[in-house]
């Protein structure tokens, strides 16, 4: 009895602390609402250094820094049409920007609260996406590099720096592919050597006759799994952004990569605020924060995207700034690059047809899946034939049995003789 | 009115409107952008564009019901000899086995799976290694981005679905009964068709439909361990919703789904149907 007590008291004692534990985890929650603002910021996955988050709180007392992620401009957007979340900074791409200024979603900004966009170099100002530079401040910009294991891809194969290898038959199963439409068209459109913004339909389906024909050599489509598949040798070919390219390659040194020479897209991430912002200068404020030079460098380093930041540059290892990779020549971009711009309506319902296609057409046909698909409509039609089976069969038995029930006199010989 | 009663409706009613909110609306939005174009306006353009589809919805019916045949093939023998166990602590135990995975994010346990069953993954890599012990070298299977790895994954993740209800009924099942059965000269089999299967039939059914709905439904499976290679009715829904084929479209999306819940409510139908026939008691479904 005393005993029972005594774990009684225990149990209680340990219910106070465990409530009180629990009840005190709340406590910084319920303090911070009280002065602070929150700023929501919206950027791509494995985009940031993210130790600077916490240097901004802390050189900025009162604003707290909310960080969630995306994984395609496509995603961003329809969240931010649903309207399900409030964001104050988004980090789109050039051409989903134009999309964005055109449907009025993004706030003009106010430079003065940006003094350190100064640093900002000239060439990055002012371009197509956003021509009076209103909208956005650039974060980092890249190209589209088509990455390799030179352990298992010979020489021979890359020396032309094309895209064909990602339809060379000789690595068929070991190719990964973008997930995403407008890089997957891009591809393929420069593959013909027609514009990556080309208005016409027709080339458009040219372009998904070819990424038809290279489905059967593809081994997955993917985004930001193209990181362990490359790093685990499961893929040896893969199309992706050059700074990701660049991280890859640094943890398995086997990688290299290249800018394709029928053309590749170059892509600027800007950073914008939304029009729905309530806290549109501590936004600001954070803008700012990351357009600092040195914040930048350490920025450019964690990530091994190409700042815009010229002044960044100084801080930044030679390595990385000398690397033709990663800022190639102006020339070279002139003329090998093409930066995407937002398609006319109809172009994108095409587009969106014409992929969407080329997904579910893998169901159908192609070597290995037709095979896989076979047994399991063997499969199918077996078990489907012995359920129909069973439920006929147990009608059957139910009947007999009504029968039994109705002729009780010779139903108890029936029942002796079933059993 | 009584007291009673008006407690009664009083306690019921942060549930009806929990439903009211979270389930009814939703399902009227559906309706209506189903039947609706980009401006507002009625159409039927939607429900018509779903044809394109058919094949899609074949496929995705298709590996939907293999993984729930195989999850009832695995989960009945299981959930009857944990039933039958004497000891009750041992049931425990073992159900908390079962559900033990559950307690990891699903997401990450899919990843594993990845890491598990690629080229050169896990399985493959001892395969071979083990085979190099005695000489044989082997080129290993490929068994990712496959529809079957995209099975693998849906009997993995809604297994224990399957188990917990037909566990549930089978303790319920009255020992007597079975003894009376063969006091009476039955036959092992024949007391299994005829006392313990009709009477777990209300556990077999909801099972049934606990695994469907959700592997029928599913877009994440098949991305990750399908490689994006064959695409559920699921990925198509989430691509017209978050436009990651180019464009958005809630139109088409929601037409696309409302199709698939009439589909999976006219299978349900059909399972409520089949519990009549088999069981005297006729359970709900889940």
């Amino acid at each position: 009895m005393k005993n029972k007590k005594s774990i009684n008291i225990f149990k209680r004692a340990a219910f106070v602390i465990l409530s009180a534990v629990m009840l005190s985890s709340f406590v910084p929650l319920l303090c911070a609402g009280a002065a602070d603002v929150t700023i929501n910021v919206y950027n791509w996955g494995e985009y940031i250094d993210q130790n600077l988050l916490t240097q901004f709180e802390e050189e900025n007392p009162g604003i707290k820094v909310n960080y969630t992620t995306f994984d395609s401009n496509e995603s961003m957007y329809s969240k931010i049409i649903s309207g399900a979340a409030n964001y104050d900074i988004v980090v789109p791409s050039d051409y989903m920007i134009s999309k964005m200024i055109n449907e009025d979603l993004l706030a003009e900004l106010d430079f003065d609260n940006i003094p350190n966009y100064k640093y900002i170099g000239d060439v990055y100002k002012n371009l197509a996406f956003d021509p009076d530079n209103k909208y956005s401040v650039p974060y980092f910009w890249g190209t589209t590099v088509i990455m390799y294991n030179s352990k298992y891809v010979s020489e021979d194969d890359v020396k032309d720096k094309s895209v064909n290898l990602l339809w060379n038959e000789k690595y068929s199963g070991k190719i990964l592919m973008f997930d995403n439409p407008r890089d997957a068209f891009g591809i393929a459109l420069k593959k013909l050597g027609y514009s990556m913004n080309s208005s016409n339909p027709s080339e458009w389906d040219e372009a998904a006759e070819e990424l038809k024909r290279q489905k059967p050599l593809v081994q997955a489509y993917v985004m930001d799994a193209i990181f362990d598949k490359m790093e685990s040798e499961e893929a040896y070919i893969a199309p992706y952004y050059a700074g990701d390219a660049l991280t890859i390659s640094d943890e398995n040194p086997d990688i290299k990569f290249y800018i394709p020479v029928d053309g590749s897209n170059m892509f600027f991430d800007s950073m914008c605020i939304l029009k729905s912002s309530e806290h549109k200068t501590e936004a600001e404020k954070f803008i700012n924060f990351m357009c600092d030079p040195q914040v930048s460098a350490v920025n450019s380093e964690e990530v091994g995207y190409a700042t815009a930041n010229t002044e960044a540059l100084n801080y930044l290892d030679p390595e990385l700034t000398e690397n033709k990779l990663i800022y190639p020549e102006s020339d070279f971009l002139k003329n090998y690059t093409e930066v995407f711009k937002n398609l006319p309506a109809p172009i994108q319902a095409v587009e969106s047809q014409l992929w969407t296609n080329l997904k579910i057409e893998s169901s159908t046909d192609g070597g290995e899946t037709a095979s896989g698909a076979g047994w399991i409509q063997i499969f199918c039609v077996v078990s489907l034939v012995l359920i129909v089976l069973f439920v006929i069969l147990r009608g059957i038995s139910n009947q007999r049995k009504k029968k039994l029930w109705r002729k009780p006199a010779d139903g108890k010989k029936e029942v002796y003789r079933q059993l | 009115m009584n007291d009673s009663v008006k407690m009664r409706k009083a306690m019921t009613a942060p549930y009806t409107v929990w439903m009211a909110v979270f389930v009814v609306v939703p399902i009227a939005l559906v309706v209506y952008f189903s039947f609706t174009n980009v401006g507002g306006k009625f159409t039927l353009d939607n429900i018509k564009a779903i044809g394109e589809f058919r094949g899609t919805y074949l496929i995705s019916i298709e590996l939907a019901f293999v993984a729930t045949v195989i999850c009832l093939i695995l989960a009945y023998p299981i959930a009857y000899s944990i039933s039958r166990m004497k000891d009750e602590r041992r049931q425990q135990t073992m159900i908390m086995l079962i559900m033990l995975p559950m307690w990891m994010n699903f997401l990450i346990r899919t990843y594993a799976w990845m890491t598990l069953i690629e080229d050169t993954g896990l399985i493959n890599t001892f395969i071979k290694w083990f085979l190099h012990l005695f000489g044989y070298e082997f080129e290993g299977f490929s068994m990712i981005n496959t529809q079957g790895a995209i099975i693998l994954g849906m009997v993995y993740n809604f297994l224990p679905y399957m188990v917990l209800p037909i566990y549930t009924v089978l303790t319920k099942i009255d020992e007597s009964v079975i003894e009376a059965g063969r006091d009476l000269g039955a036959s092992g089999r024949k007391i299994f068709t005829m006392i313990i299967l009709p009477q777990s039939a209300p556990g077999i059914i909801s099972g049934i439909t606990m695994v469907f709905v959700p592997a029928v439904s599913t877009f994440i499976i098949s991305k990750l361990l399908g490689g994006g290679m064959t695409y559920l009715i699921g990925d198509i829904i989430e691509n017209y919703f978050l436009g990651n084929a180019g464009e958005v479209n809630y139109n088409v999306g929601a037409a696309l789904s409302l199709v698939l819940m009439i589909l999976i409510l006219i299978s349900m139908g059909i399972m409520n149907r089949f519990d009549k026939e088999t069981g005297e008691e006729a359970g709900g479904i889940i």
